[in-house]
């Protein structure tokens, strides 16, 4: 297994769109502080693109790094090699390696523009640590498709549409349920919806890190006592947690049933 | 006929002629000075019945013995420095406080430290007095079960200086009082409001603070206040104001500061009030207008980055928003005379969405929000269209002496 990790560790690396990958967040962060010097400005910035870059992102590549790979999984697959250690370690070798361009990209400018001295720190290890997350979380979700769909069109379809549905389409079917429902105790019902979208869940969290709690406080009771609480905090990583889990068990279900 | 023009001096203290406030109190002539000397004194309410001065010295602490009022001044031209009261309890029949002016005029309470009392400087029917350096500071655990820091009822023209108010119910709590003036306090942690007044006309609240109250300040049913230069701030919580405002007519409210509250002005009614060079500085929202109001002038504010800054949720008439710096002005200024070429509507539709449901909180920030934000603002349908600031300025308003 840690041979095909290595192997498409470095086939990623070696890979261009890595490199793109890399340069854009790299490019989008200086910009960013080049606009401003304020780094809670940057975050806020950073954040609002972070969200949903990183999983457009992150599906994309996954699919189109599956299905350039196609043929080289059919070699492995024909080898006295577990199923789960060929899936696995490709898995991992694109996963490490999307979690360390952004790291880079990201970082990297934050470092150099005094991000270890601001008091913002937290605030950007938890950003940086979210887009880890969401990437991870979307390229599980487009080996899924891609190893669903043979094809490629139909495949890179699904991805973009899971990426729109999670992004976009969820929250405005959320905000429709909370406006007929408003007669209505929502309180545990919004807590509930949230956990179905890893973003949201995202977004959750650094908000309330970031000093916006103050509008939580308007919600009241339960949302503030539960989500502003450590309890809440814990909450959604463990969800998050759930939501790198379950796929990944679900690959390694899908891969050893596949027929190739 | 005999005026007796010598005002003594009477010392009370261990080793003194007078060992008790009380025997003190009892002989003393009118305008006589007590001077209390350090040390620990219990007592029973002291009642003050003729004009003097009572001076506290260093470490002079008065203890009520009872947990009953400690000191009624039922006397014109008393004047209480330097004392250390505690021990007042909460009762819940009678408003027992350490200092109480009753029906009385020309009156002087400074430098006195008030800890742990139910009520603290209490004034029913009380004018032309002045309350200066005080320090109040109570344990306050719940609303019910506290008194308030400085509390006036019935008064007239009462001076409320360079005091501080801290864990009580009410910072300041002023009911049916004109003609005062409240000036560069401080009133923070208190259960309910920093400052709470009714039905008080033509006051003065100038240069206070106003930090972490339960649910901040309150203003009601009252004309001709100014409010300038006071900072609101850290209010937060389910139903936390800066500043509510409830049907006041023709005041002024000016230069103040308002930073971290769950809203920074909420408005229910409130007719020919000037709103000018307020900062509104990360709040969740700036203000929120909801009731009947009219002839509002709002401008040269800044609002910046505030989570929403404004909600109007009924018909706006003659008010007018111009010339008030947005941090989040999205447009441009081509001549380049610091006002911005296209108006700007600061009525968001998520604001509108959040006032119906409270819960969409969640979704703050979110893509597909900023999405019909947008939508809304190219062609607005549910946000009022008749509020909006034709003349917003590209730079944010420093000078604010003008």
């Amino acid at each position: 297994m840690l041979q095909i990790l290595k192997y498409s560790f470095f086939d990623m690396i070696r890979n261009r769109w890595t490199f793109v990958y890399m340069g854009f967040f790299l490019i989008l962060t200086v910009a960013l502080f080049l606009l401003s010097n304020d780094i809670t400005k940057v975050v806020l910035s950073m954040t609002n693109i972070i969200l949903y870059l990183t999983p457009l992102l992150g599906i994309l590549f996954g699919s189109m790094y599956y299905y350039n790979s196609e043929e080289f999984i059919e070699l492995l697959l024909a080898q006295p090699l577990s199923r789960n250690a060929v899936f696995t370690g490709l898995y991992l070798g694109i996963a490490s390696s999307l979690s360390i361009s952004l790291i880079l990209g990201v970082g990297l400018p934050m470092l150099f523009f005094g991000a270890l001295s601001s008091p913002e720190l937290p605030a950007v290890v938890l950003l940086l640590f979210l887009s880890v997350v969401l990437s991870i979380i979307f390229s599980l979700l487009s080996f899924i498709i891609a190893m669903k769909f043979k094809n490629r069109i139909k495949g890179f379809g699904i991805s973009i549409f899971t990426w729109l549905f999670f992004a976009i389409i969820y929250d405005g079917i959320f905000l429709l349920i909370l406006l007929l429902f408003k007669d209505y105790p929502l309180e545990k019902a919004t807590l509930g919806l949230t956990v179905f979208n890893p973003i949201d869940l995202s977004r959750i969290l650094l908000l309330l890190n970031l000093d916006e709690s103050a509008m939580m406080g308007y919600t009241g009771a339960v949302l503030q006592k539960f989500l502003g609480s450590q309890l809440g905090t814990y909450m959604i990583l463990i969800t998050l947690a759930l939501w790198i889990i379950i796929p990944f068990l679900y690959i390694l279900r899908i891969g050893k049933k596949k027929d190739i | 006929m005999s005026f007796n023009l010598l005002a003594n001096n009477i010392e009370v203290c261990k080793n003194c002629d007078f060992q008790m406030i009380e025997s003190a109190l009892a002989n003393a002539n009118r305008f006589d000075t007590i001077l209390i000397k350090g040390g620990t004194y219990k007592v029973e309410n002291l009642v003050i019945t003729k004009p003097m001065v009572l001076i506290g010295s260093e470490n002079a602490e008065i203890i009520s013995a009872s947990g009953d009022e400690i000191i009624t001044v039922i006397a014109d031209s008393v004047s209480i420095s330097g004392l250390t009261l505690s021990g007042v309890t909460t009762s819940y029949l009678k408003e027992r406080s350490a200092i109480r002016i009753k029906k009385k005029k020309h009156f002087a309470i400074h430098h006195n430290k008030i800890l742990n009392c139910f009520f603290g400087i209490y004034l029913e029917h009380a004018k032309n007095g002045s309350i200066t350096d005080n320090t109040i500071i109570g344990n306050a655990t719940t609303e019910a079960e506290s008194g308030n820091g400085i509390h006036v009822w019935y008064s007239k023209r009462i001076k409320i200086e360079r005091s501080q108010v801290e864990k009580q119910r009410d910072g300041i709590y002023f009911e049916f009082v004109d003609h005062s003036t409240i000036k560069n306090n401080l009133s923070q942690f208190n259960k309910r409001y920093g400052l709470h007044f009714m039905f008080s006309n033509n006051n003065d609240y100038v240069e206070n603070r106003f930090l972490n109250n339960g649910v901040g300040v309150a203003v009601m049913f009252s004309k001709n206040i100014l409010m300038q230069s006071n900072h609101f701030s850290n209010n937060w919580g389910s139903s936390a104001y800066g500043l509510l405002l409830k049907e006041i007519n023709d005041s002024k409210i000016l230069n103040n500061t308002f930073e971290q509250n769950t809203i920074g002005i909420f408005v229910e009614g409130s007719n020919r009030v000037t709103y000018r060079f307020n900062t509104f500085k990360r709040n969740g929202w700036a203000i929120k207008f909801s009731g009947g109001r009219e002839e509002n002038i709002f401008h040269q504010n800044n609002l910046i980055n505030n989570s929403l800054d404004l909600l109007v949720n009924t018909k706006l008439s003659s008010n007018e928003f111009h010339h008030n710096y947005w941090s989040n002005y999205s447009g441009y200024d081509l001549d380049h005379d610091g006002i911005g070429d296209i108006p700007q509507y600061p009525v968001k539709l998520f604001s509108y969405i959040l006032d119906q449901s409270p819960e969409a909180i969640v979704l703050m920030r979110s893509l597909f929000v900023d999405i019909i934000n947008f939508s809304e603002r190219v062609s607005p349908v549910f946000t009022p269209k008749e509020v909006f600031d034709a003349y917003p300025l590209m730079e944010e308003i420093h000078d604010t002496s003008n």
